[in-house]
């Protein structure tokens, strides 16, 4: 399946709603489109949801690192919200559990921010 | 190769749409072969990684230069060969993604999933001067939990 994201506001916070698969080619390159066009809006609080993502490879967990830094580079902060269990094994596998802050309510995650 | 085994071989062209039709292709025996769906997950990913390597590490994205694809079926394990048509490259060379330093790295670690999804890996110098990665999965006992309920080497269900 195609990866698709589409974004909204909330409390200060762009959510990025994504879907689909993060793998190398579209899935990630959309990823890095989405993200680029974001920080040049100065949009630099964002949270995204990968309740929908069903699958990433290592393509899409650099993608996300990438996403990350440069989010953090402008002085802004990335979050997870809503892993699926892959995505969550797979982020335990690979150490990153301890680089991304991960949440599993939006509310909560909405309020991180403050 | 014994007579309860089975062989398939394909090559593919250097270009990302070899990385979903390889795992597509790697599935679809996984799958008629009797293992489950975590370990089909596994084998595809393990699947996706190694032609992703030989696509941008081995061949270094270069068109004119093939990726091999082969797969064997024995009775007790399915082996997956990918045969890239670059240099090589050493295994001891490669940097551990879970060292700290290495977290916040945007790539290198495809070896380390293929290595933790499958029960065997390795890399050998191919015979094309690359590197071949061989890497297998032993097949889950015939009714296991692990298994989808097919029998080994039975043919993909067909949708009615």
């Amino acid at each position: 399946m195609a990866l698709r994201a589409t974004y909204r506001e909330a409390a200060g916070v762009t959510v990025v709603d994504i879907g689909g698969r993060i793998t190398l080619g579209e899935g990630s390159a959309l990823l890095r489109k989405t993200i680029r066009e974001l920080l040049e809006d100065q949009r630099t609080l964002i949270l995204l949801n990968l309740a929908d993502v069903d699958y990433i490879d290592s393509s899409g967990i650099g993608e996300l690192v990438s996403a990350y830094t440069g989010v953090k580079n402008r002085g802004g902060s990335l979050k997870l919200l809503h892993l699926t269990k892959k995505v969550h094994d797979l982020l335990q596998l690979t150490k990153l559990f301890t680089v991304f802050e991960v949440y599993s309510d939006e509310t909560i995650a909405l309020r991180s921010y403050r | 190769m014994s007579e309860d085994s089975k062989h398939l071989e394909v090559t593919l062209e250097t270009q990302v749409e070899s990385v979903n039709l390889a795992e597509e292709m790697c599935l679809r025996v996984a799958e008629a072969a009797g293992f489950g769906e975590d370990d089909c997950y596994r084998i595809g990913m393990s699947v996706r990684e190694g032609v992703i390597n030989a696509f941008h590490y081995g061949n270094e994205e270069r068109p004119e230069k093939k990726i091999h694809l082969a797969l064997d079926l024995t009775p007790e394990k399915m082996v997956i060969h990918v045969l890239d048509e670059g240099r090589g490259f050493d295994l001891g060379s490669v940097p551990d993604p879970l060292a700290e330093e290495n977290l916040l790295s945007t790539s290198g670690r495809g070896i380390f999933l293929m290595r933790a999804f499958m029960d065997e890996f390795k890399v050998i110098p191919g015979r094309t001067g690359g590197a071949e990665i061989i890497m297998s999965k032993k097949l889950p006992p015939p009714g296991s939990p692990g298994t989808n309920g097919t029998s080994h080497g039975a043919a993909p269900k067909q949708e009615s």
